[in-house]
């Protein structure tokens, strides 16, 4: 169960109760002394999450899916297929118009109930569906749109059929590709951000991160069981891991971030939509200035920069910084 | 002259080396193998054909036309997380220094092979499983950026579980890195060859490594992006013995080709034959003053 689910049950009894006691006209200093306890208790549990309540959060059943962001683009057109082998559902892309912007968009996919997050792989994007990404990535390239990338993926389906179609291979393809398209690129981090699988649609210009998303080496629960052998550790891991928006703006890892409602964005779905849709077009506006070399330069120098080592000595170590 | 430090480096471990260690059993055939035939053999076993994982600087010996110039020492691991466990990180670190005489999971320099001047990248499993953290990271694209200031060709051999869990989403990041670096010494016509050995996994197999313009896989390597026990967990049943070995990946298309680690020397000068010229990388390497052993 949900942490985040069960203290939502635990404070809509409450307030059911509440409003119950209202009903009937039970008012008085009492009640007022109630009505700011559940509110303290509404702060107390989603003031400030650690890691793993954000991991929670993260994967809220009712959390904006990417198919709630390109259901508030002003227009969608999906393109499918990696011209190979098949459609994969779990990556979902095509052209789009975002705040009057003509832009490729590439998403990552769960699905809101059981029967469609099967036909969605609950998100996890296997090699066709990189290889989608990958041909959308170049066309886009080629007809001067900037692309917009929504991350929410578990991690890259680690499915027998994934490792007989080279799933390593499509990742490293969909990141190549990343690393020369000469159009401005924008990533957002708005649900889970799983390992190497998400990383494949983020190589960004701008990475935008949604307050309560979480990105990661390893899901907490992958991460247990690498190092102890026992996924039940996971909230242990969660907190190891660096997972969260604060600590990864501090690494430079993402570059903005979205504050969320009290409770997680799907308290106001549309409204943090739209404050996700703001920092998008921010960015493309100011990246649409860089002459495409650059645009690749600046590029290169973000992800150059990134990463923390000891040098002995400071000769030829460090790169470009 | 005095020996250069990886051979020095070498030269000590052998000589440490006990009596326990002169034999030493094939785990795929259980013969008993004197230790000096192994290593006479290129750390195949001669009676099966199995292949040991092979030290970093004994792979660079076995392979190199005899000077490597090893650079990227001065890089060096950091505690970015402060990630503590069962020990604190740092420590990790240390004793797999004591374990493995590295200083990180991966050696980078410049050498020859048969004459052709290379830059060299070899993993080494003994270091944090060969894990990627921000050294091995910034190691690789100081490899590519030298290589390609120098338009030399690069052949990195991989042995990686992965992303290192210690270093987080900075490790994650060295994907994106390295594979920046590939691309644009690759844009500039250099040749690069991924060697992928036993084992090659995870975020080093779905970045730098399957960039290559020539993927040549080490017989019997076990390669693939999720590890074979997170699969068989997700799937529920056990795998096929071959799933995901080099003979595998070269029947479903993935590698170039397959080599027995006894063919992979001369294999590879023929390699660097077809698509290099000669001529073309005319200073031979101790000619360059900056890499000529000290």
């Amino acid at each position: 169960m949900n942490l985040i689910v069960e203290r939502e049950k635990s404070l809509s009894e409450l307030e059911t109760r509440l409003a119950q006691l209202h009903e009937r006209g039970i008012g008085g200093d009492e009640m007022r002394a109630l009505e700011t306890k559940v509110q303290e208790l509404r702060q107390d549990f989603f003031g400030k999450l650690t890691p793993w309540e954000r991991v929670n959060m993260a994967r809220h059943p009712k959390r904006p899916l990417a198919s709630d962001y390109l259901g508030a683009l002003e227009a969608f057109d999906e393109l499918h297929g990696d011209r190979h082998f098949r459609d994969d559902p779990a990556l979902v892309g095509g052209f789009a118009k975002l705040r009057g912007h003509n832009v490729m968009v590439l998403s990552q996919q769960k699905g809101r109930d059981t029967k469609e997050n099967i036909r969605r792989n609950f998100g996890m994007v296997s090699p066709e569906g990189y290889r989608k990404a990958s041909r959308l990535m170049e066309l886009a390239a080629r007809f001067h749109l900037p692309i917009v990338t929504f991350v929410d993926t578990s991690g890259a389906d680690p499915g027998i059929g994934s490792e007989e179609r080279a799933q390593s291979e499509a990742i490293s393809g969909c990141l190549m590709t990343l690393t020369h398209v000469g159009v401005p690129v924008v990533a957002s981090i708005v649900g889970e951000g799983g390992s190497g699988g998400a990383l494949a649609i983020a190589l960004a210009d701008h990475v935008i991160m949604a307050e309560n998303a979480v990105y990661s080496v390893a899901s907490p629960e992958g991460c247990a069981a690498i190092l102890w052998g026992d996924s039940a550790r996971a909230p242990e891991a969660a907190e190891h891991l660096k997972l969260t928006s604060n600590d990864l703006l501090g690494f430079g890892i993402v570059d903005e971030i979205v504050p969320e409602p009290l409770g997680g964005a799907h308290h106001d779905a549309a409204a943090f939509i739209g404050r996700v849709f703001d920092a998008i077009e921010r960015a493309l506006e100011r990246l649409a200035l860089l002459p495409p070399a650059d645009l690749l330069d600046t590029r290169y120098r973000k992800y150059r920069r990134i990463g923390s080592w000891r040098e002995d000595s400071p000769v030829r170590a460090g790169g470009l910084a | 002259m005095p020996a250069p430090d990886w051979l020095r480096k070498r030269r000590e471990r052998d000589a440490s080396a006990d009596d326990a260690s002169l034999w030493q059993k094939c785990p795929k055939c259980s013969e008993m193998l004197y230790r000096k035939d192994i290593v006479a053999n290129l750390w195949v076993c001669s009676r099966c054909g199995y292949h040991f994982r092979m030290h970093a600087y004994d792979r660079i010996n076995t392979l190199v036309d005899g000077d490597f110039v090893e650079i990227g020492t001065d890089i060096l691991p950091g505690d970015p997380l402060g990630w503590t466990d069962k020990r604190p990180y740092p420590q990790k670190l240390e004793r797999d220094r004591e374990k493995s005489k590295l200083s990180e999971a991966v050696v980078t320099g410049f050498a020859t092979l048969d004459g052709f001047p290379v830059a060299l990248g070899v993993m080494d499993f003994n270091f944090r499983g060969g894990t990627m953290g921000t050294v091995v990271g910034e190691r690789i694209t100081n490899l590519l950026e030298e290589a390609r200031r120098r338009r030399l060709p690069c052949i990195i051999f991989t042995a990686s579980g992965g992303a290192r869990m210690e270093e987080g989403m900075l490790a994650l990041m060295q994907m994106a890195k390295t594979t920046l670096a590939v691309e644009r010494f690759k844009d500039e016509g250099n040749l690069y060859i991924a060697v992928l050995t036993d084992p090659t996994t995870g975020g080093v197999s779905a970045s730098f490594a399957f960039a290559a313009d020539l993927i040549v896989a080490e017989a019997r390597a076990a390669i693939g992006f999720a590890g074979r026990r997170v699969i068989e967990q997700t799937i529920r049943q056990k795998l096929p013995e071959n799933f995901q070995t080099a003979e595998f990946l070269l029947e479903k298309g993935h590698v170039d080709m397959v080599l027995d680690r006894r063919e992979l020397r001369p294999a590879l000068v023929r390699l660097l034959d077809y698509a290099v010229d000669r001529k073309r990388l005319a200073t031979p390497l101790k000619a360059v003053p900056e890499f000529a052993i000290q």
